[in-house]
């Protein structure tokens, strides 16, 4: 699936949901079953420090393809990690370069990109994109 | 003592404050972050736009009448707030942007001048960053050392460790009044009791006390004293310095520009006398003509009525929360203010926040500006309610039910 289909799908996913606390518990759900990252990643290299918690990101390339794991200390947050770990991990340099990510506004999770001192969130995306283009540069 | 103190209409002091007929993700906003800022009654808001539909002018420098108006306004409050602390004159009152700006004026003007290498500073383990990072450039540019007082597992200063660290040595002690991450009120008069013993200065930030206790800065006898008028329902970017006359006669100016001068020539300048000497530039007339009536806000209900009310909400509050399981206080101060510093076992600090948003209410979670502190209790950050004038039982009881809600979401 391309980056855009896998963002359509998970704005259908949270169509289903009337009230903050289903799509919360959702979240929290995905939280939860993102697997834990590697100790051997979680360095001081890989850390992306918000003021309130702190967010991993481990990145490596495979064949053509940049891949994402990422990890965080606070549920939500890892909820939100997982999403963005779906949408952009396993696609090629490129595209995550110039991907669009509309689907956080699309879901009303928009906020929580937008305190870029209160979580990691909004750093990690900006480091994201900041390794897909310095493999692109590599190619 | 018996002291009768009236009981508050706490409904018709909330129709003062519009801005808590706000909803939040549709819910009625339930304010429990006072200690950060607090909210801004009516009247406060009515004395920010009266003075600029009425009376805005430059002040100190023109003769027209607007100018007079706009000027006698500015120093009709420079005496409130004399007044209010109980200052000696009304020229050790230095208007500043707040707490932060008032301490680093003092580490600058005062410590610049008169601190030298291998002078001792102390501050304590519960210090805003506010009131640690500006010693510690002093520290670094001058050579002083930065000492700390510990403080124990109730949220309390160490006093017989404090009388430790003092020695002919010290120069100077800069701590807080009261602690804004555990509400503790530490026992400042005794601190500079024995600060002065040793011969060293002292500065409280009372950031946090301002709000919430009668100051009287000749009772306290401390050097200087800083607060912020954002956390006492008045303006933002409005502070206060205090200081005896004596040191702030002594200190050189702190930064240059118009108002802090006498007369300039390019080959010296002389220097105004106090307060403006430390205010240099065009101050921030709108906001300290409004911290008077901020100031006459709070005396009008009584700093003991509002200390009273606060004080049954913490103590409401710390029942509920306590029987809520899992969850830990940090700050068990004997004497504390209207603020619940907690943890909660397996719950991140965040997730709590983000949880309590959702539902409308707002408090603060994290370090809260004190780092140093949160690694002395071994952990990354806390939750915090803090509570004002106008917090209800209600309200309490929201969080409560909020909190519940969230044990059972990530539980
Ligand atoms: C104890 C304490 N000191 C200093 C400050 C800094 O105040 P301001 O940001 O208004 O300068 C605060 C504000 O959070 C505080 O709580």
């Amino acid at each position: 699936m391309s980056i855009n289909e896998i963002q359509d799908e998970l704005i259908s996913d949270f169509e289903l949901f009337d009230d903050w606390e289903s799509k919360y518990e959702y979240i929290i759900d995905l939280g939860k079953q993102l697997p834990p990252l590697e100790e051997q990643y979680k360095t001081e290299e890989n850390i992306i420090k918000g003021c309130q918690s702190r967010v991993w990101l481990h990145t490596y390339l495979e064949g053509d393809k940049l891949h994402f794991a990422a990890d965080s200390d606070a549920i939500i947050v890892r909820g939100l990690v997982s999403m963005l770990v779906k949408v952009l991990s396993g696609h090629t340099p490129e595209a995550i370069a110039k991907a669009d990510l509309y689907f956080l506004e699309r879901i009303g999770l928009h906020q929580h990109l937008a305190q870029t001192r209160s979580n990691g969130l909004a750093s990690m995306v900006k480091q994201m994109k900041h390794y897909a283009i310095a493999y692109q540069a590599v190619d | 003592m018996t002291t009768v103190t009236q009981q508050l209409d706490i409904a018709k002091i909330r129709r003062d404050f519009p801005i808590l007929n706000e909803t939040i993700n549709g819910k009625p906003l339930v304010y429990l972050d006072n200690a950060a800022t607090t909210q801004k009654p009516r009247q406060v808001l009515d004395a920010l736009t009266g003075y600029y539909e009425h009376y805005n002018a430059n002040i100190h420098r023109g003769i027209h009448h607007l100018a007079e108006k706009a000027t006698s306004a500015f120093e009709a409050s420079r005496r409130r707030i004399q007044a209010f602390l109980n200052a000696r004159l009304s020229e050790e009152i230095i208007f500043t942007y707040g707490s932060t700006d008032g301490i680093n004026l003092v580490a600058q003007a005062y410590g610049r001048a008169f601190l030298k290498a291998g002078d001792e500073i102390i501050i304590s383990t519960m210090e805003h960053h506010s009131n640690i990072v500006p010693w510690q450039m002093l520290c670094e540019e001058k050579g002083c050392i930065l000492k700390v007082i510990p403080i124990s597992e109730e949220g309390e200063l160490r006093m017989e460790e404090y009388e430790k660290l003092l020695s002919e040595r010290t120069k100077f002690v800069s701590v807080v009044h009261v602690s804004n991450a555990l509400g503790t009120i530490n026992p400042v008069a005794q601190i500079v009791e024995k600060a002065h013993a040793v011969g060293a200065k002292v500065l409280l930030d009372g950031a946090q006390a301002s709000s919430h206790l009668s100051i009287d800065v000749q009772a306290l006898d401390c050097d200087f004293y800083v607060f912020s008028l954002h956390k006492l329902y008045g303006p933002t970017g409005m502070g206060v310095l205090y200081g005896k006359k004596e040191l702030l006669d002594a200190m050189p100016p702190y930064r240059g520009g118009g108002e802090m001068i006498k007369e300039v020539t390019f080959e010296k300048t002389t220097y105004n006398e106090l307060p403006y000497k430390f205010e240099a530039g065009t101050p921030n007339i709108a906001d300290v003509v409004a911290a008077r009536t901020a100031l006459d806000y709070v005396d009008e209900l009584g700093k003991e009525a509002i200390a009273e009310h606060e004080h049954q909400l913490l103590r409401y509050a710390t029942d509920a929360l306590e029987a809520i399981e899992g969850l830990r206080i940090i700050g068990r101060a004997k004497e504390k203010i209207g603020v619940l510093s907690f943890v909660m076992e397996g719950i991140h600090h965040q997730d709590i926040g983000v949880l309590l948003d959702q539902q409308g209410i707002a408090i603060r979670t994290g370090h809260h500006c004190t780092q140093p502190m949160m690694q002395r209790f071994g952990i990354p950050g806390t939750s915090r309610a803090s509570f004002s004038v106008y917090n209800t039982m209600e309200e309490v009881d929201s969080l409560v039910r909020g909190l519940h809600k969230v044990k059972k979401m990530l539980g």
